[in-house]
Parts: structure tokens; sequence; C-alpha cells
């Protein structure tokens, strides 16, 4: 369905009277599709745009709410994780908001949306060409932990100077013997940008790599967009003899569907005083547990 | 099982939405009216205009009733609102000296052109309990503006226009040039519209400052005044009144007046060595919606500040400053805080237990040889 016979449809019965379909002005929404396109065009690289508020708080995901609103039609089936989960508040909290607005389809199932934000996680399940993964981006700066300046780490991007990131896990291996970078670990995209792949786990960031999917990251607050295109080089930073290595979940599996290769959340269990693990993608464990039952 | 924790649920968050709603409500008082608080909290209502960016009295006043007083949220709400507004065009520059003044003074001359009108200010009051407003009604109101307004002498008409004093000390050289004296009208850099970029040009510093958070300003202007700088400043003038607003007709391109604003304009001045080498004064300016004193001089000071060409200190350098004071921004990204996080602290945790995996076999390697 086309947006103008949406809203031809439902004139007089909006949700929301006095908010247009999707939530911002359309002006609005055609900046920051405009800015998505330039982001595409130039992978890693990071789009400065008009961020509007929204809502709901910075740092809460606007950045990605703001992508997803101008991107969003009628027809879309919209899923909305936190950490991996359908249920955790701040996913519940933008989908219902996100549904409210643009009065779409929503679904727990990762095959069956069209369009998937997320904070922290990229589903276990392999996603295609037909979906695009919105990520919710705090830092959107990979080279902040070594230079709080904007204005310096434009230039470093620009020159492509990056010889102080590259320092930083130098130093880091002097003193601990590894590099302990544990999320939002610095890639390399189409061997060009040092770029923050969000807050994702390094479980997930070899799955960034040749995808068949587009990758979208918005920081509403930092007012940045980026972009990983379709099938598209993704590195993590990394030395031959120290290389990237992965959360290891050797040996655990999750206690409620049984997976072992699936990022797993650790759950501290007073009464027994022991630990146990669940999937964190909690969509993909729920579709397990139900096939296993029947 | 921990599992059902880790879940929000629908529910869960439905109802604390409504306790948060019915606190407000739980107790035997009347209903607030958003007309009492537009115009019995008229001061949060102009901090909220101000910091929400939208000059919207009766709005921010609902914000603040809804938000049962918090100023940041309120103000959160009206940034919010703006996002589903159209831009449809921007007012011609604001000619300050056409203000309909209620409050005017400057610490820098004791009479000044047009004389100190002192207006609506708590600054000299006694900060003591006034325990009479416990027992507020129609008739202590009716008696006080009886009080009031039975002995006011005739006065002389006030002005229409008030000189700036500040004209005063360029007309003798002591001021550095007005920056924007000579050039043509230019197009505003919308910081609503592009973000910032670093030096920032002046009309998207100013912009940012004029919604940046009063306790942010105010935090960063102190640093500066107190010692984490070299600014000593002057107030030149702070006046509070009313601007007339005007647009230029998209058809016809005449210009028209569309309404007026409440704002609150801060002059600064503070002494710096001029480009000809010859010391002069130097302005720093501020203005926000409203009356909000403490926000227009503290934006004064630090719009000087950050003109420093090597910044000394925080209050100093534009980007921190302009980075930092945004209200809206700081506190939802200090408030993110109460989201989950338990996918990167396992990741945390993972790599510290591999850092001390590697530092306990470090330990025992050393041990061992030192047993050898």
């Amino acid at each position: 369905m086309l947006l103008h016979e949406w809203l031809k449809n439902e004139a007089g019965t909006e949700k929301r009277p006095g908010y247009p379909f999707g939530f911002m002005d359309e002006g609005a929404k055609k900046e920051i599709r405009r800015c998505i396109l330039k982001a595409v065009a130039i992978p890693g690289y990071q789009v400065p745009y008009g961020s509007r508020e929204m809502p709901i708080a910075r740092g809460w995901g606007t950045g990605g709410i703001q992508i997803t609103l101008s991107l969003i039609k009628p027809d879309d089936i919209l899923k909305v994780i936190d950490q991996g989960c359908d249920g955790s508040v701040n996913a519940v909290n933008i989908k219902k908001f996100l549904a409210e607005v643009a009065d779409v389809e929503v679904t727990n199932d990762t095959c069956a949306a069209t369009i998937i934000q997320t904070r922290h996680r990229i589903p276990e399940e392999p996603m295609t060409g037909r979906q695009i993964l919105v990520l919710q981006v705090p830092y959107p700066e990979a080279l902040r932990e070594v230079e709080p300046s904007e204005m310096e780490t434009r230039r470093m991007h620009a020159e492509a100077d990056y010889s102080r990131m590259w320092l930083y896990l130098y130093e880091d291996i002097v003193k601990y013997g590894e590099i302990t970078i544990s999320y939002r670990y610095p890639v390399t995209v189409n061997g060009r940008y040092i770029t923050d792949p969000s807050p994702i786990p390094r479980w997930d960031v070899p799955r960034l790599h040749m995808a068949d999917t587009l990758f979208l990251f918005g920081a509403g607050r930092e007012k940045r967009i980026y972009a990983i295109p379709p099938h598209t080089e993704v590195v993590p930073l990394e030395f031959e003899d120290h290389t990237f290595r992965t959360e290891d979940f050797s040996g655990k599996a999750c206690a409620r569907c049984g997976a072992t290769g699936t990022f797993l959340d650790e759950v501290v269990d007073n009464e027994k005083g022991g630990r146990s693990y669940f999937c964190s993608d909690t969509g993909y464990c729920d579709k397990r547990s139900t096939t296993c039952s029947r | 099982m921990g599992y059902v924790a880790v879940k929000g649920g629908n529910e869960a968050i439905e109802r604390a939405c409504q306790v948060f709603a019915h606190e407000r409500m739980k107790g035997d008082s009347a209903p607030l009216g958003v007309d009492q608080v537009r115009e019995q909290l008229y001061l949060a209502v102009d901090r909220v205009m101000g910091e929400g960016s939208l000059y919207a009295p009766e709005l921010a006043a609902l914000a603040l009733k809804q938000s049962a007083g918090d100023t940041f949220e309120a103000s959160f709400m009206l940034r919010a609102f703006r996002a589903t507004r159209p831009r449809l065009g921007y007012s011609l520059a604001a000619r300050t000296e056409k203000m309909r003044i209620i409050r005017r003074i400057s610490s820098a001359f004791k009479d000044i052109p047009g004389g100190q009108i002192l207006g609506p200010t708590s600054d000299y009051t006694l900060r003591l309990l006034d325990f009479d407003l416990l027992e507020d009604d129609e008739a202590r109101r009716a008696a006080f503006k009886k009080r009031v307004f039975s002995h006011i002498p005739a006065g002389a008409e006030i002005p229409e226009t008030f000189p700036r004093v500040i004209r005063i000390l360029r007309r003798e050289g002591l001021l550095e040039e007005d920056l924007g004296a000579g050039r043509k009208e230019e197009a505003v850099f919308d910081i609503t519209r592009q973000s910032l970029t670093f030096p920032a040009p002046r009309s998207a510093t100013l912009q940012a400052l004029a919604r940046s958070e009063t306790g942010g300003m105010l935090a960063l202007a102190y640093s500066s005044m107190r010692g984490y700088g070299n600014i000593h400043p002057t107030l030149g003038e702070l006046r509070i009144g009313y601007v007339p607003l005007t647009i230029r007709h998209p058809e016809t391109g005449e210009p028209y007046t569309i309404g007026e604003v409440k704002v609150t304009e801060a002059e600064v001045l503070a002494r710096m060595q001029g480009n000809d080498g010859m010391p002069k004064f130097s302005l720093g300016y501020g203005l926000c919606f409203g009356q909000n004193e403490l926000k227009a001089i503290s934006m004064a000071i630090l719009d000087r500040c950050i003109r420093a060409e090597k910044p000394s200190c925080p209050a100093e350098d534009q980007e921190f400053v302009l980075y930092h004071t945004d209200g809206i921004e700081a506190m939802g990204f200090c408030n993110h805080w109460k989201l989950p996080h338990y996918v990167d602290f396992l990741s945390d945790l993972d790599r510290l237990r591999k850092a001390q995996d590697v530092a306990r076999a470090g330990k025992a390697r050393e041990d061992g040889d030192a047993a050898a």
C-alpha cells in the first residue's frame, strides 16, 4: 500500500490525532533518507545529519528510530530487539511507539521481518538481502577512545591517520597480554574507514563481513548516520600474532533450547548459587524451543 | 528461573506508566490547571520553552504538568513535539532595540540613557519563606493589588526604544567592532537541520547555547569566572521584554510582524587585546526565551569564553561547551544507563576473565622461576 492511500484510508481513524504518519514531518524523513544514501555510497563513513528529537530519550535508540521511521511503509513488518531480546523494556517501548505512529505489523520472527531495529546484537538467524538491520549507536566514533575532539577525529578519518588506534591496541597487549576491547570492537570497512560497529559483542562482528543484508547505523544524540552495505568487507582490527577472537562459550549451552552455537546470556541463579546460560536472541530461542517440543 | 527477569514484559511497562501518572493525582488536591502553571509558575514555563526551544507557553505549561514539574522532561516533550512540525521559514533578524522592556539594568554605569528599570525580579527580595502564601486566596490577592496600585505616582512615559549601553563604548573606540556590522544578513546555520561541525559558525554557536540547559551552562560559566579561565566579565546590559518578530511575505516579499516573544538578553564586556595591538573590550552575547537571567548571563560569558584563540580550560573550548550543555541530550544519555547492558557486560566479563587468566599464568611462571 502506498503512503497516500494509507493516509486516505486511515483519515479520521488515526491512533494519534495530530501526529503525521511516521511521526516526523515528511521533509525530515526525506532528508534522513538522503543521508542514508550517502552513507551507503561511502561505507563506514559517518554522515552528519540534522537529528530530530524523538519522544524517546536521547541515548535510548533515537538514531535507530529516525532511520526506521524514515524508511518504514505501512506494509512493512517490524521487529525490535534490545540485547537480543524482543521483550526487553526498551525494545517493547520502541516497538510500541513505532507501531503506533506507523501502524505496521510487528513480529518476533527474524525471518518474517522486513526491518529489524536492534540495540547491541545482530540476530542469530542469517538475514537476507530483502531485509534491513537498523542498529542503534551510542558512540559513532571508533576513535573516540583515543581522541576526544570531534574536529581532530574527522581529520584523522580524512587522512586515514589511524596510527593512534593501532598503538592503543598494541599498548593493550603490552599491558594485559590481550586486546581487552570487549564489545564495540573497531573494524575496517571496505578497506578504508575504521568504524564503530555499535556495542555488539565480538561474537557478532564477523557477521557484518560480506553479508547479504544492509546494515544502517543511527546515532541520534551524536547526529551521525553510517552504513555497511551488503557484500562489503568488514575486518576487525588485529595483529598477525594477536588475532581477533570472539567470546568463548565452549562447553556451554542454552539451558532452555539446548543451542550451543549462539551468544549466551549468563544468568546468576540465586537459589542454586550457580550460573545458567540462555540464548541472548530470545526470538531464535523461542523458535527452537517450540520446534523441539513439537 | 532467572529467564523471566530478562524480559521487561508489556504489562509491567504499561503499569509503570500508569503508576507514574497516578502519583500526580493520588492526593486530595484539586487538579492543577494548565493556566495556573502558565501564570503562576511562569519562570518554569520560560525555562522549559528555552531549553525545549519552542516558544509555546501553553504547551510548556502542559508539559510541566505532565512531567510533574521535572523541567528536563518537560523541555524534552517540547523538543519532541517540534520534530512533528515542518520548518515553514525563518524570521527576519529581530531588532532587540525595539524590545518592549519590562526590566533593564546595567552594572557598568550608574546612570544609562533611558534609565535603569528594575522590573520584576527576585534579586532584591529576602529569601524568607512567606508563610502568608500558605493561605493564598482571592481576598488576599485583591488586598495586595490594592495596596500596590493605589500609591503609584503618575510616572513618565516609557520610551519606545532604549539605546544600547554598549553603543556608548563602541562610539568611544573602547569596544571591539560589531561582529555583524557591515555584513549582509546571511543564511543562518540551522542546528536543528544540520549537525554541528567545528569550529562552529557563530549562528550555530548562539543557537546551541540558546537552547542549552541552564544548570549546565551555569556550571561552565561559573568555572570560568571562578578561576578556570581568564574572563572577568562586566554586565554591560541585561534586558527583559517582548521583541516583535517579522517574516517576509512569501509572495510579496513585504515584512510582516507576526507576534512577539518574551526574551532575556545579556551583553557582557571583557578585556582583550585587539588585532591592532590596542587593548579593547570584547563582547559576549546571550539571548534566550522568557525570563531566565542566569541563563542569559551564563550564555554571554560562555559566548565570550569560546572565542578564545587558544582554549586553556573547558569553558573556553567550543566543542566541549557546545557538546555538553544540551540538557535533553545529556539527560537522555545519562538515563540510558538504566537500560539492560547484559550483552556488553558479558562481553566485558569474558575479557576480564581472560586477562585474569593471562595475569595468573604470568604470576605462576614468575613464582616457578623464583623457586628454581
